[in-house]
């Protein structure tokens, strides 16, 4: 008991603040870019020739962001004169063409038809599938759950059952293996529901773009509300994505379906 | 006999022609004398199907041959050769008769697009059609849970075979996160390759990408410096920290003493900050690429690394000692899941749930490369073989690893190299071993007549250990599945590739 309490005491309280006030992330975390579209086009062509996800178009001048594994190369190569990555976490679509983008990026207030808050603004339930995730996008979930983050101040849970749940949040690039369970899980889950697709992989196929064992794009499989770019996204941009579905953030609330 | 072999260096290019090849059936003889165990057991395409095998006892040696479409299993003999043998009849449709569980391990069709050895139509995309071990008797129950588990968590199938609460036998069926990353690796530019090995498994991102960039830098004959080194030494033993504390937490959590658990997974965070403080990810993704770093630690990021291992020691220590000597977790976790010395080697088991069992191999100890050379490591073995000592071996971890940082950090970190160009040698064959958080990881790379990847063969750590797992747990309560489970914490995407 003294155990607990000495420990208790020197833990002391940890939750952050967040959204109210904003965080500070290390300067070297690539987060939200900004691009330069009058840069050189020599720079263009060789970010876009040396990037490992082939996600730059040089004749548009554009990035893929969910193709983009926030690697950098382009960064380094154009010495930053090209594209920028901030440290500004918050950033998520609600439209794959949207990633696609040549700076600019729309707020998550996108489509607005019926406000989810209406439904789910105090209480959002998710079932997580990970579909060929290499685990990296699923810790960085998971420790939502942690007391920094705590994800349940706000009334969002993971819940174990999908009958239980509001929506399917999916990671990994959905394998050949996991196409049937994840469908499965899919119609489990009672309408109406939101489908969150979290990380490089989900949104484009990410490292692994290509493989005849993955199927080529989850929009085929289900209609995907919110797509969080990164490789992993960082836990606040996954947090502020989540909150853009409640309008619990200082995003405005998106649709669904 | 040994000199039927290669002897090999860990991370050391060698010409493909230097290894012996020997006649299929003294290959066998020789593999199955062999005292030691399997590094890597593997077919691959030449001209003709062939076999290569990387065994170690203090030693590591190589040998290769050519292989019939259908031989006697090794598994008959010695039941290492297990999976490997599974694998190899599902990427090369080579079978090993009378193989005593002949079934698929990942569920895909083979790269030669042959006859498959298990009769599976890969166009239904429903793994998990095979016979599953069955018990049979009226009070025989079973128990089948996954691929969607009821947490935040990997997708892989358990059957449970129980008589009441008992669990008589565990068999655990992977191959749901298959991605297809050996071949791809073959045959995407090499541009990508840093990208989909730190996307193997991202817990072990770190361990991963070093053993890529050895192999690459063998093969290319490049020669990182000290400073590098020291920084990929640094980068690998804040990754082991980071997984080992989340793994104690998870295990407080799973005989739901929260108080533990919640520490512990904040503490978690605090280490991947570290990673994210020196690559921009939490993962560390990013940081190791073949040549050196883009970025080397500097003199800020050293004093607040510094600073905050300074802070975290006592507070993990506080933790473990509310935890680890808690009369409550004490009574579930000693006793519970059981490997037997035996069984560990028997299995070829490694890392931490091999030490947990008395198995004092440790690759940073037994084949070290980079600064590892130059650090005296003791593998932290316990005897039990239980839940406890596999926690207590993470927590003596953590420790030295701490050590290590902090011996590390001391000097300023200034490193000459950044990340090269590479170009890999002809017909050349490397292989490097690292002591990743969960045990020896080993990346191997064969390369043609023009330098290109003939092969690139990755073998994560869990590929020993799942059997492990099964073991643990015959003769417990099925309940107790989820701490044993947490106590081996294996990898499924690191298996299923």
């Amino acid at each position: 008991m003294i155990k607990c309490l000495s420990n208790r005491w020197e833990q002391g309280h940890r939750t952050s603040t967040y959204p109210k006030e904003t965080i500070l992330l290390p300067e070297r975390y690539r987060g939200k870019p900004v691009i330069n579209n009058n840069c050189d086009q020599k720079i263009i062509d060789q970010c876009a020739r040396n990037c490992p996800q082939e996600a730059i178009d040089p004749d548009h001048c554009t990035i893929d962001l969910g193709r983009c594994v926030f690697c950098g190369t382009c960064e380094r190569l154009s010495q930053g004169q090209f594209i920028q990555f901030t440290n500004d976490f918050e950033f998520a679509f609600t439209q794959k063409k949207d990633c696609i983008t040549n700076g600019s990026i729309p707020d998550l207030n996108q489509h607005v038809n019926v406000p989810a808050q209406k439904l789910f603004g105090k209480s959002l339930q998710l079932r997580q599938v990970s579909a060929g995730g290499c685990n990296a996008c699923e810790a960085d979930t998971n420790v939502l759950n942690t007391p920094f983050f705590d994800l349940s101040r706000f009334g969002i849970q993971f819940v174990a059952s999908p009958r239980h749940a509001d929506g399917l949040l999916i990671t990994g690039p959905v394998t050949r293996n996991m196409r049937t369970a994840l469908l499965q899980t899919y119609e489990a889950i009672p309408s109406p529901k939101i489908v969150i697709a979290v990380g490089s992989c989900a949104l484009s196929g990410g490292p692994f773009r290509g493989s005849p064992d993955i199927c080529d794009d989850l929009n085929d499989l289900m209609k995907v509300d919110l797509l969080v770019p990164g490789c992993p996204p960082h836990p606040l941009t996954i947090l502020y994505a989540l909150l853009g579905v409640i309008g619990g953030g200082s995003s405005q609330p998106i649709v669904i379906h | 006999m040994e000199s039927d072999f290669l002897k090999i260096s860990n991370g050391v290019m060698v010409r493909r022609k230097d290894i012996p090849q020997l006649p299929f059936d003294r290959f066998c003889q020789t593999v199955l004398d062999f005292k030691g165990q399997i590094v890597q057991f593997f077919a691959y395409m030449d001209s003709h199907c062939k076999l290569l095998i990387v065994l170690r006892n203090k030693n590591l040696f190589v040998a290769g041959c050519d292989v019939p479409e259908k031989y006697k299993a090794l598994t008959l003999k010695s039941e290492k050769f297990h999976m490997f043998e599974r694998e190899i009849a599902e990427q090369y449709a080579i079978e090993p008769v009378d193989h005593p569980w002949l079934k698929s391990v990942r569920y895909h069709q083979n790269y030669q697009q042959k006859p498959d050895c298990f009769g599976n139509d890969y166009q239904d995309d429903i793994p998990g059609v095979y016979p599953y071990y069955a018990i049979q008797g009226e009070e025989i129950h079973e128990v089948g849970v996954g691929p969607v588990h009821a947490g935040i968590i990997e997708p892989g199938h358990f059957r449970f075979n129980c008589i009441g609460e008992k669990v008589l036998h565990l068999e655990i069926q992977l191959g749901y996160q298959h991605r297809g990353v050996e071949p791809l690796l073959c045959k995407v530019p090499l541009k990508r390759l840093p990208i989909i090995v730190e996307g193997i498994a991202g817990d072990t991102t770190i361990a991963n990408s070093i053993c890529y960039a050895q192999a690459a830098e063998s093969l290319s004959a490049i020669t990182v410096d000290r400073d590098t080194q020291i920084s990929r030494t640094i980068a690998m033993e804040i990754e082991r920290i980071a997984n080992h504390i989340g793994d104690l937490g998870a295990l407080s959590n799973d005989v739901a003493f929260l108080m533990p658990s919640a520490f512990y997974g904040r503490i978690r965070g605090d280490f991947l900050n570290m990673l994210l403080l020196l690559s921009g990810n939490r993962f560390g993704k990013g940081l190791i690429r073949p040549g050196g770093m883009y970025e080397p630690i500097t003199e800020d990021q050293r004093q607040i690394l510094i600073k905050n291992v300074n802070i975290l020691r006592p507070q993990i220590e506080h933790v473990a000692d509310l935890l680890l000597n808690h009369p409550g977790v004490l009574s579930r976790f000693e006793s519970t899941g059981y490997v037997a010395k035996e069984t560990a080697e028997n299995l070829g088991m490694v890392g931490v749930a091999g030490r947990a069992s008395g198995i004092p191999y440790d690759v940073r100890h037994h084949f070290p490369t980079g600064f590892y050379q130059k650090l005296t490591i003791d593998p932290k073995i316990e005897s039990t073989g239980d839940v406890f000592a596999r926690a207590n071996v993470r927590y003596r971890e953590v420790l030295q690893s701490l050590k290590i940082i902090e011996t590390l950090l001391q000097q300023p970190n200034r490193p000459k190299m950044s990340p090269r160009t590479i170009q890999f040698q002809p017909s050349a064959f490397v292989v490097t071993l690292n002591e990743a958080f969960r045990g020896e990881l080993s990346h191997c790379i064969l390369t043609d007549h023009k330098g290109h990847i003939l092969r690139y063969k990755v073998k994560d750590p869990s590929f020993h250990n799942w059997t492990g797992l099964e073991m643990a747990l015959r003769g417990q309560e099925i309940s107790d599945f989820p701490l044993c489970n947490k106590s081996f914490n294996l990898s499924y995407c690191g298996f299923d590739l």
